[in-house]
């Protein structure tokens, strides 16, 4: 028996007009798409604006500045930086619609090596985060949401407030200096072993399973109060039987769509959780490219983080009509 | 010669730890102090006797803050890149860091003719890069060539080349350099790994290849890989023969490699250490420097020979070019007020020149502070104190902007400072790159730099007004350059110790530079770690060090 909450609030949505379904499908794409150009065009914009290039930042670094200006310009020549702004931006979408990432400036490697090389780590990375933090969060939810109200209650639902405001950074150095530098259960660094993702995966997934828990404490709650439930209650289902044959598949549908935001977050906090264990990956690799004004390699960091959270969005999509076949029916006309 | 050796080592917990940790206000370091009660320093008398004895094995674990970028010591100048580049290739001299004196390493002897342009070497027998092929005249030769033509991008190795016109290699054992002008920095800068070398299959690669590892040297230790933004790794090179005549020991280094990690965050790499992840921190704050002492861990400090942090005023400016404004600066800045916010190992600066150059002459009596000399000096000036405190003239405000990038907390009291006698200077930290640009924009009314350079020759790198000179001062020129110029072109002890020392002197009395502070170079280590040598660059020597089992 399954009692499905999503209403569209558009009643023409329950039209189903299958003839229509191949459009929209086209329409996502090039959504997809204008996203993807609209982030790689406003990265290049900011880095063009800021002051100073990637050439002079590679000439002087440390503490010596002693350049020779003709060398710096004859250099800046053969990266295209000495020419005006539309000709490097064409010059930089040419090479994109050629799946052409380009070289770093600084180490000359081919940027689509680098990026492929930061992605997996960085991906295992943020789905460990969201298991664990789907677990933690979502079974702090649902805990609570069975409780009777009073003092534990509250007390438990403060939790994920106080989870949300821990700044990733103190967080995992706090984790840090009690399970690796106090007791040696796990490296402080790196990449190698499980055991270098337990931190960085407790670290990542403390906020994002404060913010799912918050969202589904709410929705949890909204369920339970149905009338269905009641009825149900007065056949005699249990509650366990309740909150896992009907309460959580419910609530669940508001979470799939905070799920494709919730990535774009991981992606976000793996600049600073790579960063705190030393760890390699996009996040770090987007924080060494900033610093040194590497613009292809930014760009393709950008490029990469967009496409997964425009990919990842684009499942979500399609998720949605596995959870509640309403939805297929109803947004296939609606080209929401 | 005066120059005196910082090193400082086992420095044990003080009093003044306890009124340090008060003031911190990072997070971590609550947690930290939770914790200082752990692990008693058990077995001293045990680890003292095996760490009289040196024996090989182990991998030194080291931490680095920031990514080296690009390898080749030919090419860069940042010091982790340098404190790697250093143990993979070898120099035709070595330089003692107690005296400052010039002595064998692959050259086992040199000539340097009357007028100081011609340097004859000669080599060593025997010695070999990593692939197996032989050193010789030829790799000086090619080596030299080859970081001539990357211009730029070589950018320490080239300015000690500046004016190189012939290098004549007679046979295979010999090769005399040849320059346009006396140059008597040569020597020093052949002792550095900026002028190292590498064998003919390196020299031919391109220079971002280069960057990114397959530098074959001579050294102790050969590249084995290198991640960006996450490790480089070296190990031990067996049969090598060769070492510097300043080393403790000859045939292979002790360490079998050394991991250098890129560990961003402070109180990582400070854990680490003290957890025992690490040997070696080679990026310690002076906030850590209390914690670390606490701990009982080796503190290992030189300070940086060369330039010291100073602030250059651009006289192109209305403002900088009186003479009165600049004079004014250097007596406003109360030095030794400065100390409590730097790294202990840290000193205010008593020259142009921190006291590790060679022909350091002590001028703090040129530094004193005078906040009265400096309000006069503005008063007779015309400078009337206006009604924010701040001295206007002519309607025109004694302000300025100060944009720079180091890590430096310091100048911000000299900020407060120069505001008791009137003086606005506002501070803009930006990063390096906008740093640069706005300083190669020559607008800034001044600069805010130091330069490490174990030879005095850095001065006239730096404010040598002459033609084809840096000119930071953008002035013009005057007998200050002459006396550099001269300074440059003798290698008479005596000569050039006076000549460095009338050049320093003109530089502050002109305010052509505000000397604040010297830099430090601050590595704490585990206690299993011994032998660690700074050479006279302050950059880290290896070979002679090894490790003791950790406790």
């Amino acid at each position: 028996m399954t009692d499905k909450t999503w209403v569209s609030d558009n009643p023409i949505d329950k039209i189903n007009r299958p003839s229509l379904r191949l459009p929209r499908l086209v329409k996502r794409v090039l959504m997809s798409v204008a996203v993807l150009w609209a982030a790689y065009t406003l990265t290049f914009l900011i880095l063009y604006i800021l002051p100073s290039d990637p050439v002079t930042i590679m000439l002087n670094q440390g503490e010596q500045s002693t350049v020779d200006i003709a060398q710096v310009n004859a250099l800046k020549a053969q990266y295209h930086l000495d020419q005006p702004f539309y000709v490097q931006y064409a010059w930089a979408i040419w090479d994109l619609l050629h799946l052409n990432l380009g070289h770093s400036i600084v180490s000359g490697d081919p940027v689509t090596r680098l990026v492929m090389q930061a992605l997996p780590p960085t991906l295992l990375l943020a789905v460990c985060a969201l298991a664990v933090a789907i677990v933690i969060g979502g079974g702090l939810a649902a805990g609570v949401s069975v409780l009777p109200a009073g003092r534990i209650k509250s007390a438990l639902l403060t939790l994920p407030s106080l989870g949300a405001a821990l700044p990733t950074f103190w967080l995992g150095l706090l984790l840090l200096q009690a399970f690796s530098f106090t007791r040696p259960w796990f490296p402080a660094m790196g990449n190698h072993g499980w055991q270098s993702l337990v931190l960085p995966t407790l670290t990542l997934a403390v906020p994002t399973a404060a913010t799912l828990a918050q969202v589904m404490s709410r929705s949890l709650a909204e369920v339970w109060r149905r009338p269905f439930i009641d009825a149900l209650r007065l056949k005699g289902a249990s509650t366990a039987h309740l909150l896992w044959r009907h309460v959580l598949p419910n609530a669940a549908v508001p979470l799939l769509t905070l799920t494709g935001m919730i990535f774009g977050h991981l992606l976000a906090g793996a600049v600073v959780t790579e960063t705190i264990f030393s760890r390699e990956g996009l996040g770090r690799l987007a924080q060494g490219a900033v610093s040194t004004q590497d613009i292809p390699v930014v760009q393709g960091v950008v490029l990469t983080a967009a496409t997964v959270f425009v990919l990842v969005n684009f499942v979500v999509d399609l998720l949605y009509p596995l959870l509640d076949p309403r939805i297929d029916s109803g947004s296939a006309g609606g080209g929401k | 010669m005066q120059e005196r050796f910082a090193f400082n080592t086992a420095v044990t917990g003080n009093a003044t730890t306890g009124a340090r940790l008060r003031r911190l206000v990072f997070p971590l370091m609550i947690a930290t102090a939770l914790s200082a009660c752990d692990k008693p320093q058990a077995a001293t008398a045990d680890h003292k006797a095996a760490a009289d004895t040196p024996h090989s094995g182990g991998t030194l674990v080291v931490a680095i803050d920031t990514d080296p970028n690009c390898l080749d010591p030919q090419q860069v100048g940042n010091n982790n890149s340098l404190n790697i580049g250093r143990q993979l290739t070898d120099s035709l001299t070595d330089q003692d860091p107690a005296t400052g004196k010039i002595v064998p390493w692959l050259a086992t002897d040199w000539k340097v003719s009357d007028d100081n342009r011609r340097f004859s070497f000669t080599l060593r027998d025997g010695v070999t890069f990593s692939d197996g092929t032989a050193f010789n005249a030829q790799s000086v030769k090619d080596n030299l060539q080859a970081i001539v033509a990357m211009g730029a991008r070589a950018s320490l190795a080239s300015t000690y080349l500046k004016g190189l016109t012939e290098i004549d290699t007679p046979d295979a054992n010999h090769v005399t350099v040849v320059f346009a002008q006396p140059n008597a920095q040569f020597l020093q800068a052949t002792s550095t790994m900026s002028l190292g070398f590498f064998a003919s299959q390196t020299v031919k690669a391109t220079v971002d290849a280069r960057c990114q590892g397959g530098l074959i040297g001579t050294g102790p230790f050969v590249l084995s890989t290198f991640v960006h933004n996450q490790k480089v790794d070296i190990t031990r090179r067996s049969g090598y023969k060769w070492p510097s005549s300043l080393a403790k020991h000859q045939g292979d280094s002790y360490l079998d490699g050394i991991e250098y990690r890129v560990i961003p965050e402070s109180g990582v790499r400070f854990g680490s250490l003290v957890s025992g992840q690490l040997d070696l921190n080679a990026g310690v704050t002076p906030q850590d420097e209390p914690l670390i002492l606490a701990k009982k861990l080796p503190i290992i400090a030189r300070t940086n020979p060369g330039l010291v942090y100073s602030l250059f005023p651009n006289q192109s400016k209305p403002l900088m070019a009186d003479i009165n404004v600049r004079q004014a600066l250097n007596l406003a800045i109360d030095r030794a007020a400065l100390q409590p916010i730097l790294s202990r190992y840290q000193a205010p600066a008593s020259s142009v020149l921190a006291k590790t150059t060679p022909l350091y002459q002590n001028l703090s009596s040129q530094l004193k502070y005078d906040p009265q000399a400096a309000k006069s000096l503005l008063d007779n000036d015309g400078w009337k104190v206006g009604a924010d405190g701040v001295r206007v003239k002519d309607g025109k405000r004694l302000s300025f902007t100060l944009t720079y990038w180091q890590s430096a907390p310091f100048i911000e009291l000299v900020q407060q400072q120069l505001k008791q006698v009137g003086i606005d200077m506002q501070l803009d930290k930006a990063p390096i790159g906008q740093v640069i640009a706005r300083q190669s924009s020559g607008a800034q009314e001044a600069e805010f730099y130091n330069l490490t350079r174990s030879d005095p020759d850095v001065l006239r790198t730096v404010f040598d007004a002459g033609p084809g000179g840096r000119n930071v001062n953008k002035r013009g020129a005057n007998q200050i350059d002459t006396a550099l110029q001269q300074s440059s072109q003798t290698l008479d002890t005596e000569k050039r110790q006076q000549l460095v020392t009338d050049a320093a002197k003109g530089l502050i009395a002109d305010g052509d530079a505000i000397p604040l502070v010297e830099l430090a170079t601050v590595i704490a280590t585990g206690n299993n770690v011994h032998g660690f040598r700074y050479d006279a660059s302050s950059r880290f020597q290896l070979y002679d060090t090894w490790l003791s089992p950790k406790q």
